[in-house]
């Protein structure tokens, strides 16, 4: 078996021996061991992959398989990893495997539940792995669609309504998308010659101007819609707000970001010229969608509201990035892309956590909670802090590194752009301290909270490994974004030269 | 050059990280006492490598050909941005940094030691400590950085530092409140100095304060040459890196959140909020000083800022009522005095007397202004209460803390032979030479810094005397170390020769006492002492009446000029009621709600459409026969 697909199997096997249990301690026992086989195998490849590259790979996908699905239409299943891939690839494996922790209360249907949560993650995890269009459409299909059983079954407040209309704006996004993949494929063979799937090879050539412009902004939007583009956002508060604490880590964490890496490496790279010409459209969407979105949070009472607003604020710094035709910024949006997604699982995991004991989420009705519950009070603050770009944790390698990337296009219009997103960072430090200090600060609101007890081992497990990964990225970000850069080179530089 | 000492100032960074994280992480399991130890020990070994340090840069290895010279012992690249630039992460060993390390190391030494007395039994205490080897660490990371963008990241850590420091108390919504004003203030200024840092980079192509100063001319001016909206680009930059600065140094109109950050505890306003990070706006502006000179609109705006920002704080301090405010205030008037030390300095030898005037107030000030506090801090400590209204004859009780305050309010004073008058002196002869108009503002600051530093002194220490519930006692042990290491301080720094040692270029030059300027600077500070020692000295009505007579000015001070309110109707209607709120409400109606119509629009549709999907025969055949019909005719229309 080649290396790759065993990032399916893994959590196949994981989903099938789950289905020989009943009991919800059992269950959750075998996800965490699945899913830490699955994180150290990341890590391994990780490794491998390192040292692949040290050896002077310079292939630009590694561990290539491709194996001929479906000949008449030369759909392939092929996969591989660059540095782009591998390091989402990790953020899945830490985020699947802390939220199967940030799970471990489930008792209702746990059997279910963890294998809908784990078929999810392998939505994912295929995702990223596909070199081929077709397939990674279809993995993204296998990620979007448990997400409806997820929030529909195991959700909180109006669920069916949310869970409805979550998978009804992505479903009428993949629509477009499936247009827009269509579009590229009839369009993959402009000289003659067979029609492929391939997006390497698509990258290769280029793809007429007029076919661009049509399918370039139903690509965009496709995948935009999933990373929260404005105004296409609304089903993501409502979703996180109705979804169970995993389900909200995964999705925010991880499956948004479908979305930006679509949007980066399908929309854009493959169809640079039409990017480039309606790029002020989608900047302005963007720019919108960064400013708007944190605007919106400080607004919010609910906790899961604001971290919803707070990721479309963030994730349209990733789009922002994607826009800017400069690797330094597609290197930015990479880490944003890593960097929100370990953040926002941790916030998500803690709100969670908060919930399960206070059993509300508006800020108004908690307060004084550090005195309570000083772990999850401190981890909070470190969330919070990581998610206003405080230098040592991740975020701020990330936007700095959008920053100075979009920094470096001189046209008038991209820097107005530009400084409108840099001021948003001012923005969420007004929302993060706000709801911490209304939550966290001050006397005791409800005297009822006063015995509420602290972090379990199991949300220890999940805080801590999110809390080392966040601060990990920003106090040694240097490899990361080497890897990441490095690989951008090949796409990038057949990119500018068409 | 001693590479392996230099070196070893990395060593600092490291200790108190490290006493941060152990202190932070374990200090719960710990006892308190022991969790202080780790820290203090941290912060005093720093001090020791740096008085090493400064020993050997200034009298050994520092001077190269007759010029002080940049050294870079260590550095690392941190993150590379393509091929062309990257934020690297290192020390710089010049005059400016290696006299930074001897002032932040040696307050930072006495506020450690100094707050084992002061917060004894608080809950909290290694959190305190964990804290202060936080800002220690980052405070340095800032003064010894190599580039723009390390300065950046170690000024967010500072700003972080001080957010926890203040809202230490975190049960108490004034300080909650009080620490959120002073970070988000404090970001906003920080967005100037981000943007300023994107456009310097953007031009001269890096970060490093060694390439800047000496290898970017032909960017820079460039730039001066490129207009934006009116101005060079080069002033656009560096009027944006000062509001970064303006902020941290709480410069009007950006001191707001100065005051208020007293609601942390006193030894903390003693090292962040006097002593160290306030100070760092004047730091970036002397480290960037070899192009801030290049371009003289963006100094006179320094110059201008420094000087209004000094009376303004000064005719607030005359009329509060609160001990630490009225140090908080005092704390932004003088930093107005070196800012604008900065900005009416020329470059090179005596022309530079500014720049040398700037960073030797920032010593001075340093010691005494540390020690106003920690002496204030003794005060609160004593009679449980921050306000001057609840004190009186405290000269009795105290003895120690009224000899070193007294000590202290004579330095600030610019009484002779105390250390303010020395660094005083030449900010207004500097001052002097570049306009008689600034001259004669700060020389009217002088005198008002007299009257109201000594307006506390006398009603603190000498007025009425009060009968206390409980009997004010003496400070412990540690707290007088402190206190007396400092006044020591505060009565000698003022002698040492700083243009021998600190210059806007690297060469030392002669100055002397300009005897014009000194005694009119000593007059005016002796009325202030005099006209305070007659309205407050003894206790009476003298000041209420003073305060009657002018209601106008007197209700404009006490309430600080209404700024605070400016701000708070600005947030509140404006940002929350006028634009946040309405974008909630249109998120959820009108984008959200355009969501759910096309929904019900697909539904309502649907449910219309479904009737004629009846499963009748008849009704197919109609409309077979209708469909016919319609196509028939149409084909025939079509024709002709």
């Amino acid at each position: 078996m080649d290396k790759l697909s065993l990032l399916i199997w893994i959590p196949v096997a994981t989903m099938i021996v789950i289905g020989f249990f009943k009991e919800p301690k059992k269950v959750r026992v075998i996800a965490a061991i699945g899913m830490a086989v699955q994180l150290t195998y990341i890590v391994y490849l990780l490794f491998a992959f390192f040292a692949e590259r040290n050896a002077g790979n310079t292939d630009e996908m590694l561990f290539v398989t491709d194996l001929v699905w479906y000949e008449s239409l030369n759909i392939h299943y092929a996969v591989g990893v660059d540095g782009v891939s591998m390091s989402l690839i990790l953020l899945t494996g830490i985020v699947i495997f802390t939220g199967v922790f940030a799970s471990w209360e489930i008792t209702d249907r746990a059997q279910e539940f963890f294998i809908t949560l784990i078929l999810l993650a392998t939505g994912v995890f295929g995702f990223f792995i596909s070199l081929d269009l077709f397939t990674m459409f279809l993995f993204y299909e296998v990620a979007v669609i448990p997400m409806y059983l997820l929030i529909g079954i195991w959700g909180s407040g109006p669920k069916e309504y949310s869970a409805m209309k979550l998978t009804l704006m992505l479903m009428g996004a993949s629509a477009f998308l499936l247009v827009g993949i269509l579009g590229i494929y009839f369009h993959s063979a402009p000289d003659g010659g067979e029609l492929t799937f391939n997006f390497i090879e698509i990258s290769k050539i280029s793809i007429p101007k007029d076919a661009q412009m049509f399918f370039f902004p139903m690509t965009f939007v496709g995948f935009g819609v999933l990373a929260a583009l404005y105004p296409f956002h609304t089903w993501s508060p409502d979703g996180h707000a109705s979804a169970p604490t995993a389900v909200s880590m995964l999705h925010a964490g991880v499956l948004m970001k479908l979305g930006g890496y679509g949007a980066l490496r399908i929309a854009v790279m493959l169809m640079p010229e039409a990017a480039q010409s309606m790029a002020w459209f989608f900047i302005i969407l963007a720019t919108i969608g960064s400013v708007y979105g944190a605007l919106g949070a400080i607004a919010q009472k609910d906790l899961k509201y604001i971290n919803a607003y707070s990721s479309v604020s963030h994730l349209g710094l990733i789009l922002f990035a994607s826009l800017m035709f400069n690797q330094v910024a597609y290197e930015g949006a990479v880490l944003q892309m890593i960097s929100h997604g370990l953040i926002t699982a941790l916030f998500f995991a803690l709100i969670g956590m908060i919930y399960g004991r206070t059993h509300t989420r508006n800020i108004y009705e908690m307060g004084g909670l550090m005195k309570v519950m000083p772990i999850l009070g401190v981890a909070y603050m470190i969330a919070g802090f990581a998610s206003l770009g405080l230098p040592g944790l991740s975020a701020f390698v990330a936007e700095m590194t959008i920053f100075v990337g979009a920094f470096q296009n001189p046209d008038m219009f991209t820097r107005v752009a530009t400084v409108l997103v840099i001021s948003s960072i001012v923005v969420t430090a007004v929302y993060i301290l706000r709801a911490a200090a209304i939550m966290l600060y001050g006397p005791l609101k409800d005297k009822r909270f006063a015995a509420l007890p602290d972090a379990r081992w199991y949300d220890k497990v999940a805080v801590f490994i999110l809390i080392g990964a966040i601060a990990g990225m920003g106090m040694f970000p240097g490899w990361l974004g080497n890897m990441i850069f490095d690989d951008l080179t090949p796409m990038f530089s057949r990119f500018i030269a068409g | 050059m001693q590479t392996e000492l230099y070196s070893s100032v990395v060593w600092i960074l490291v200790l108190l990280f490290g006493a941060f994280l152990v202190v932070g992480m374990f200090g719960d399991r710990l006892k308190a006492r022991a969790s202080g130890a780790i820290s203090t020990l941290a912060i005093l070994a720093g001090a020791v490598i740096s008085y090493a340090t400064a020993w050997s840069y200034f009298f050994n290895d520092g001077m190269i050909d007759g010029k002080y010279q940049m050294f870079i012992p260590f550095q690392m690249e941190w993150l590379r941005f393509a091929d062309t630039m990257a934020i690297n992460l290192g020390i710089m060993i010049d005059p400016i940094s290696v006299m930074m390390l001897v002032v932040v190391t040696t307050v930072s030494s006495m506020v450690h030691i100094y707050s084992f007395g002061y917060m004894k039994g608080e809950d909290g205490f290694e959190r305190y400590y964990s804290f202060l080897s936080l800002f220690s660490f980052s405070m340095l990371g800032l003064v010894l950085a190599t580039n723009l963008f390390q300065m950046y990241i170690f000024w967010e850590l500072v700003g972080v530092s001080s957010y926890l420091l203040i809202g230490f108390y975190y049960q108490k919504p004034s300080a909650v409140a009080a620490s959120k004003k002073a970070f988000i203030v404090t970001r906003f200024a920080d967005l100037g100095f981000l943007i300023g840092i994107l456009a310097l980079s953007y031009y001269t192509r890096t970060f490093d304060f060694v390439d800047l100063l000496t290898g970017s001319e032909a960017a820079i001016t460039g730039m001066a040459g490129q207009t934006f909206m009116g101005l060079s680009v080069l002033t656009w930059v560096l009027v944006l890196i000062f509001m970064g600065g303006a902020g941290k140094s709480a410069m009007f109109p950006l001191h707001i959140w100065l005051p208020d950050a007293m609601e942390g505890p006193t030894p903390v306003s003693a090292l962040i909020h006097a002593a160290t990070m306030v100070v760092a706006g004047v730091y970036l502006v002397a480290r960037l000083f070899g192009i801030y000179v290049m371009d003289s609109t963006a100094l006179a705006v320094v110059a201008f800022i420094g000087a209004f920002t000094s009376l303004f704080a000064a005719l607030i301090a005359v009329t509060q009522n609160d001990i630490k405010r009225v140090l908080a205030f005092s704390t932004i008037s003088q930093i107005g005095y070196m800012m604008l030390a900065l900005g009416v300095s020329g470059y090179g030898g005596e022309d530079g007397l500014g720049f040398t005037a700037s960073m030797f107030h920032l010593f001075t000030h340093a010691m005494f202004k540390a020690l106003l506090f920690l002496g204030a801090g003794a005060v609160i400590h004593a009679v449980h209460s921050n306000f001057m209204t609840e004190m009186g004859g405290l000269r009795k009780y105290l003895p120690f803390t009224h000899i070193t305050f007294l000590i202290a309010a004579l330095a600030i004073s610019g009484i002779p032979p105390f250390a303010g008058f020395f660094s005083k002196d030449e900010i207004l002869a500097a001052a002097w030479a570049a306009n008689p108009l600034y001259f004669w503002t700060e020389w009217f600051v002088a005198g008002l810094t007299a009257f109201y530093m000594f307006r506390l002194y006398f009603t603190v220490f000498w007025g009425e005397n009060r009968n206390y519930e409980h009997k004010p006692h003496e400070s412990p042990a540690s707290m007088l170390f402190a206190l007396v290491f400092l006044a020591l301080a505060s009565a000698v720094v003022g002698f040492i020769p700083f243009s021998h040692y600190v210059t806007s270029d690297g060469f030392p030059f002669e100055t002397h006492l300009h005897m014009n300027i000194a005694i009119p600077s000593i007059a005016v500070a002796v009325v202030g002492i005099a006209i305070a020692a007659w309205m407050y000295m003894r206790p009476g009505k003298i000041a209420d009446r003073m305060a009657s007579s002018m209601p106008g000015f007197y209700r404009l001070s006490v309430n600080k000029f209404y700024i605070d309110e400016l701000y708070l109707w600005v947030t509140h209607n404006i940002i929350f009621k006028g634009i946040s709120w309405p974008i909630a409400w249109f998120d959820r109606h009108v984008v959200d709600g355009s969501m759910n119509g096309i929904a019900w629009v697909t539904r309502q549709t649907s449910e219309k459409i479904k009737r004629l999907q009846s499963g009748k025969f008849q009704h197919y055949g109609y409309a077979m026969i209708l469909g016919a019909v319609a196509f028939v005719l149409l084909v025939l229309y079509w024709n002709a």
